[in-house]
């Protein structure tokens, strides 16, 4: 059963195709890893997939709904969560809020629980509380909870925004370059975390660049090129595969 | 009134710890005893003026503070609510507890007018947009004149009554202030630590995060500058009938500069700081009234004196506790950090 499904997407930015006629399957319960050379359109493909930018071609699917096009807000909400590849986490405000704020999406309160505090409105802060804790715990940083999120060590606050994600209860999550700017260490401990989700059944798509961490991790693995789609398959494959050698080292003369 | 009071009363206190509550106790026992104290009606009106502020000043935070949007027209909020009220008990000799309500909500329906098509816009665009809101309202309440008698003003609002019983005594308008003040303290003490107050603070921090986060960021700005203008509105109407005269020159742009100051002043994101800049701000001009010409120089040195020596306000980063300075190193922690379960 594939879970999302890119289909024949393109987007332009001017004159420039930064994504070109681009389709992928992914299966429910796979780590899927998206490679490519710096500029391939990996970080476009993201964007349009979390609604950022608007498509230009093609159709996207989650679960067999179109969710091309959608607002952000509306994407997040129908269960695709994501990081961003330069940190992006809510700096001044405390570790438990990032996570809380992650799992706005699962809530409904709105001006009249805020200022009432009805007996729905208590019971919605007390779950969220409870689970923001939860995720926060799972992941060793409940003893930061009262920390701002911009204190964070770097490590910590690459592994705070995936549990930010999380908090969003997703069905996708999209993690871009995760290992970025990590110590061999680091690297490896994130690696044991997304395993650890991947075991709960969460379907995860990475960009990464460290191929290590790519062909360890991931069950099938799409390089990108030039916008487009140069080859798909199981990570054994792909380390083999002509296009892709020459698209990272070039061709032989 | 005395329950209400009280119950709103105990809902604060019990959301600060002992020490604060002791604190915050005592500045509610001289607040209620002011008035007794010091028998002056002087001393009266300049507390009344700075409940005023209080309330217009928490209206914007909400907005500036909270939501990271810049306002630069926020007495077009305060000016609305005001003739919105004075009008319907004047013209339609409507009742001013039903004024009252109407002007917050007046001037919450232009909240929502101002915020739908400017939403999108960011930082410089919005505070010019926003400037420009707040001129275009004066301008109307200025040419008006049919409704507003433009610069001859509204005279003779009339004081509110209550069983039949005149309340325009100077004692009342005080204490009705003060409940006010409570009343919006608590409401924005809720909305900051609810699901609400969080999405606005998302927004403020990184919007693109925050859209991503599901939170839909234009909706949200919106539900912000309505509910900040309902507080400048019920701020504007208590103004139009405590002073019993307006106009428009009572809402012009010095008046949003003169709010903003407040909220930067005291804090944006805090509470006791929005208050204290509100009440320093409003007492500053009367013990410069000696010195009127170097008035405004004095007033100016603050925000800039603020802005150079501690930009976050007096009391803006003092709020959350547990809150060390050094970051934490990664792997410091007491147990390993990705831990196989």
């Amino acid at each position: 059963m594939s879970l999302l499904n890119i289909d024949r997407v393109t987007k332009r930015f001017g004159g420039l195709i930064a994504v070109d006629n681009f389709s992928a399957r992914i299966d429910e319960g796979t780590i899927t890893g998206l490679i490519g050379p710096n500029g391939a359109g990996k970080t476009t493909v993201f964007n349009l997939l979390t609604g950022i930018y608007p498509v230009d071609e093609g159709d996207i699917f989650l679960d067999n709904q179109a969710i091309t096009n959608q607002a952000p807000h509306r994407i997040a909400a129908a269960g695709v969560a994501r990081t961003f590849q330069n940190i992006r986490l809510f700096k001044e405000l405390s570790v438990l809020d990032n996570v809380r704020i992650g799992a706005h999406s699962r809530g409904r309160a709105g001006i009249f629980g805020a200022i009432f505090r009805n007996g729905a409105a208590r019971r919605e802060e007390a779950t969220i509380h409870a689970k923001a804790l939860q995720l926060l715990q799972e992941a060793g940083l409940a003893e930061y909870s009262s920390e701002l999120a911009g204190n964070l060590s770097y490590g910590l606050q690459r592994k705070l925004e995936i549990v930010r994600a999380l908090a969003g209860e997703p069905r996708l999550l999209i993690l871009d370059e995760p290992a970025a700017g990590m110590n061999p260490r680091e690297t490896e401990e994130l690696m044991a975390f997304v395993r650890r989700l991947h075991d709960r059944g969460l379907t995860i798509l990475l960009i990464e660049h460290d191929m290590k961490l790519v062909m360890s991790l991931c069950q099938r693995v799409i390089v990108m090129d030039h916008g487009q789609k140069i080859a798909e398959g199981p990570p054994e494959e792909i380390r083999t595969n002509r296009a892709v050698v020459e698209a990272y080292l070039g061709k032989e003369a | 009134m005395m329950n209400m009071s009280k119950s709103l009363l105990t809902s604060i206190l019990r959301r600060i710890d002992e020490k604060e509550k002791s604190l915050y106790l005592s500045l509610l026992i001289a607040v209620a005893i002011l008035p007794l104290v010091w028998q002056s009606d002087y001393v009266l009106r300049i507390a009344t003026l700075c409940g005023i502020y209080i309330v217009l000043a928490l209206g914007l935070n909400l907005v500036t503070g909270y939501a990271g949007q810049m306002c630069l027209g926020w007495a077009a909020f305060y000016g609305i609510g005001a003739y919105t009220s004075a009008l319907l008990v004047m013209r339609l000799h409507a009742s001013f507890w039903l004024a009252l309500p109407a002007a917050g909500l007046m001037a919450a329906f232009f909240g929502l007018l101002l915020g739908i098509p400017t939403m999108r816009l960011k930082n410089t665009y919005l505070a010019i947009t926003t400037l420009g809101f707040g001129e275009i309202v004066r301008l109307i309440l200025l040419n008006w004149t049919d409704l507003t008698r433009g610069s001859m003003g509204l005279p003779g609002i009339p004081s509110p009554s209550f069983l039949g019983i005149d309340l325009e005594g100077k004692l009342f308008y005080y204490y009705f202030i003060v409940v006010l003040v409570i009343v919006t303290l608590v409401t924005m003490a809720r909305i900051v630590d609810s699901r609400l107050g969080r999405a606005l603070q998302a927004i403020r921090e990184d919007e693109l995060a925050a859209k991503s986060m599901g939170i839909d960021t234009t909706r949200y700005k919106i539900i912000a500058f309505a509910i900040g203008a309902f507080f400048a509105g019920i701020a504007g109407s208590f103004f139009a009938h405590y002073s019993a005269y307006i106009d428009p020159h009572n809402f012009a742009f010095g008046e949003s500069i003169a709010v903003l100051s407040m909220v930067i002043l005291g804090g944006m994101r805090s509470l006791p700081g929005v208050v204290f800049g509100a009440v320093v701000l409003t007492l500053l001009p009367e013990v410069l009234r000696e010195a009127a010409e170097y008035r405004m120089i004095v007033f100016g040195g603050i925000l800039m004196l603020t802005m150079l020596l501690r930009p976050q306000g007096i009391f803006g980063g003092v709020q959350r506790k547990k809150v060390s300075q050094t970051p934490v190193a990664v792997g410091q922690g007491k147990q390993p950090l990705y831990q196989n379960r």
